[in-house]
């Protein structure tokens, strides 16, 4: 294969995806830190590089509107948002999977006010686990890119026609460049053919679509939304498997485990974080430490099997949440833990939450997880949930 | 935009016989509804309809029995405008070529929840024409005051007691809001004025780009009225000059009905529930207000 890379922001990858998608309608009110792949696409409009309808929208819930219209003809689509946008948009998420448009969005995961905040966390999107979305969420600019394109063709699958997120972290992944290997046009074209639907309007077969269903219909279209989204679980299986044979680039699919064979320490964790996690798997293993790494790929649908087959194998686990369900618990923590109690078998676990409004994770706060995970092990701890390197007080 | 002129007049002889919008489940008397019809016929079959929630989407889309026998969509509370507005825009990008892409919206959706929308659609200049069904209140929640419900009127979140008459504020001005946007085509009817209604949504059919008609449709439900008034009601708020018939083309402003002398208001005003509690004073302000308004129209709009 040729080699084409280029030096670019996750943000730009994010747009070298879309162009290679070909939607024909973009639709994206600009906010930090997604800003700049709203102005790559315009930019690649202007060129004459994408043929796509690229819609001034005056707000994000007129984003999402948009997107869906256009989707509702048969027209490929994405928008892009972040944080406060996202959520104006909450009302159009929910709209959007119920009527089965396979629109696709990036994410540029950021913090939500108050307090004001345009750095990184996760809360935006795991606060909208419910709206319907498949949701992916990447670890570097690459995959950024590389999951665009899957995207459109997991989104688009007849037997899935659910819309679906690309998450990547704000900052952390929206602004730092990187070498991204850019996929040849034909090959794209070859991967991803055009969208074809039959849940749309046209001047030969209309519809009235967006309708209202009495109480006796509603349960059973829910439950046809739900199996849509378990059946986008061997599709994203099979798009992953005929992506690494076209692209010779893999991603495991719903999760991705690192060092995890023989581990009896791991750590659950989503997106950019990743990265250093693996680092610090490494320093310790060479320190002779059993640890492991599992990636959550996709928060949904949720990868339950992946969690309990490493559960019945480890015995302890640990979970870093960039979010925070007040109240409770960290969010991923509570799908990961949902998942381990279907297993009969003991696994210490603790909840890690932090990196919360941009800031950073450290090596040596990972490295403190794996060490509390051994040690709550040993003593046989109870479960716990722990704001971790707190500048104040914790409550315990 | 095609001259005026080369439009051919819509009337009762050549309108078409087809029905686009019927089996809905509307109260007996609907005016909201004799404008999505009369508009769809004129509009034809290539034509994708798209209505907020409100009394046409909630009558007219009840899962299995759909009352369009067009493409059209319900959209959420605030997205109407940018939803036609991608409808429009992917039709487009798909090669589609010769249709229309409508939106009926309530007052409330029009001039409350769904005007951000709207504005942007205008701005963008999007191929969308966009009728707001104006029945004064948000009458599918149950007779709720919007922005444009007049003064005086009795609704159930404006009651009429001894302190408050009811809705104390008068209502917004659409039409000049709209216009001021420097839209292509703008205009104002009633579906007391069909022909007029008609001829309008023929125009705003051929224009290329955002065009807007604020149609004003009787409620019998809300109102208080019979249902078998409700075209004569229409017509009845235009000849007293509280409902005006306007259109703004090419940056200007033109009154299309200038009566020498109005009808009665207190008339008008009395023949309906909403406004039987009105006190001589409270007629007095309407009037007032309607007539500040003739004043500025007919100096400056003929």
């Amino acid at each position: 294969m040729k080699n084409n890379k280029i030096f670019i922001s996750g943000d730009e990858a994010v747009a070298q995806g879309v162009r290679l998608s070909r939607p024909h309608v973009v639709a994206a009110y600009p906010i930090t830190p997604q800003t700049i792949t709203v102005e790559r696409l315009s930019e690649m409009v202007e060129a004459g590089e994408m043929d796509a309808e690229y819609m001034h929208v005056e707000s994000e819930h007129s984003a999402i509107s948009a997107t869906m219209g256009a989707s509702a003809v048969g027209a490929r689509t994405f928008t892009a948002s972040s944080s406060q946008g996202l959520l104006y948009m909450a009302e159009g998420l929910h709209y959007c999977s119920g009527g089965r448009w396979p629109v696709v969005m990036m994410n540029a995961n950021r913090s939500v006010a108050l307090p004001w905040s345009i750095y990184g966390d996760q809360r935006d999107s795991l606060s909208l686990l419910d709206s319907g979305w498949i949701q992916v969420y990447v670890e570097d600019a690459q995959e950024a890119l590389d999951m665009i394109i899957q995207a459109y063709k997991i989104a688009e699958h007849k037997d899935v026609l659910t819309p679906m997120m690309v998450n990547l972290d704000g900052f952390i992944l929206t602004h730092t460049y990187e070498l991204v290997e850019i996929p040849d046009q034909e090959m794209v074209d070859h991967f991803l053919p055009a969208f074809e639907t039959p849940n749309k309007m046209s001047f030969e077969n209309p519809k009235n679509l967006g309708f209202s269903s009495r109480p006796d219909d509603n349960t059973e279209f829910k439950y046809q939304q739900n199996e849509a989204m378990f059946n986008a679980i061997d599709v994203i299986h099979k798009t992953d498997e005929d992506f690494a044979a076209m692209f010779g680039r893999k991603y495991h699919g719903m999760v991705e485990e690192y060092m995890c064979e023989d581990a009896e320490v791991v750590l659950v964790a989503l997106g950019s974080v990743c990265g250093t996690v693996r680092v610090v798997v490494d320093k310790l293993r060479a320190e002779g430490k059993k640890v492991g790494l599992l990636k959550i790929r996709y928060m949904r649908p949720f990868p339950v099997e992946e969690v309990k087959d490493l559960a019945k194998r480890v015995k302890a686990m640990g979970v870093i949440d960039k979010d925070i369900s007040f109240g409770y618990e960290g969010t991923v923590y509570t799908n990961v833990n949902s998942a381990i109690s279907q297993i009969d078998k003991y696994v210490y676990k603790s909840n890690f939450v932090g990196g919360l409004g941009g800031r950073d994770i450290t090596k040596a706060e990972i490295e403190d997880m794996y060490n509390k995970l051994f040690a709550g092990l040993e003593n046989k701890s109870e479960e716990t949930v722990e704001f971790f390197s707190l500048n104040v007080e914790g409550n315990d | 935009m095609t001259k005026v002129l080369d439009i051919p007049k819509v009337n009762a002889k050549n309108m078409t016989e087809k029905e686009f919008f019927y089996g809905h489940k509307a109260c007996a008397g609907c005016g909201g509804s004799i404008a999505v019809r009369l508009a769809l016929k004129v509009l034809g079959e290539r034509t994708y309809s798209a209505l907020p929630a409100g009394c046409m989407s909630a009558v007219g889309f009840i899962f299995p029995q759909m009352a369009f026998n067009s493409n059209a969509i319900i959209t959420t509370f605030p997205g109407s405008a940018s939803m036609a507005a991608g409808i429009a825009a992917g039709a487009k990008a798909l090669g589609q070529e010769d249709f229309k892409t409508v939106v009926f919206a309530g007052d409330g959706g029009t001039a409350d929840i769904g005007f951000q929308a709207l504005s942007g659609m205008i701005d963008r200049n999007d191929d969308v024409l966009y009728i707001c069904y104006d029945n004064e209140a948000y009458m599918n929640t149950g007779i709720q005051k919007s922005g444009l419900t007049p003064y005086g009127t009795k609704t159930t979140t404006t009651p009429a007691g001894q302190n408050i008459p009811g809705t104390i504020t008068h209502k917004k001005n659409l039409f000049e809001i709209i216009a001021a946007h420097d839209i292509q085509y703008a205009a104002t009817a009633s579906i007391g004025y069909p022909q007029d209604f008609l001829n309008k949504v023929n125009k705003a059919k051929h224009v290329k780009g955002a065009s807007f008609i604020h149609v004003y449709a009787s409620c019998p439900t809300g109102w208080g009225t019979p249902t078998e008034t409700s075209v004569e009601i229409a017509k009845d708020a235009v000849d007293a000059g509280l409902i005006f018939l306007a259109e703004y083309e090419d940056g200007e402003y033109k009154l299309n009905r200038n009566p020498k002398e109005f009808k009665s208001v207190e008339e008008y005003l009395k023949k309906q529930g909403r406004f039987k509690h009105m006190s001589d004073a409270d007629i007095q302000c309407v009037i007032e207000n309607r007539d500040k308004k003739w004043e500025r129209m007919r100096k400056n709009w003929l």
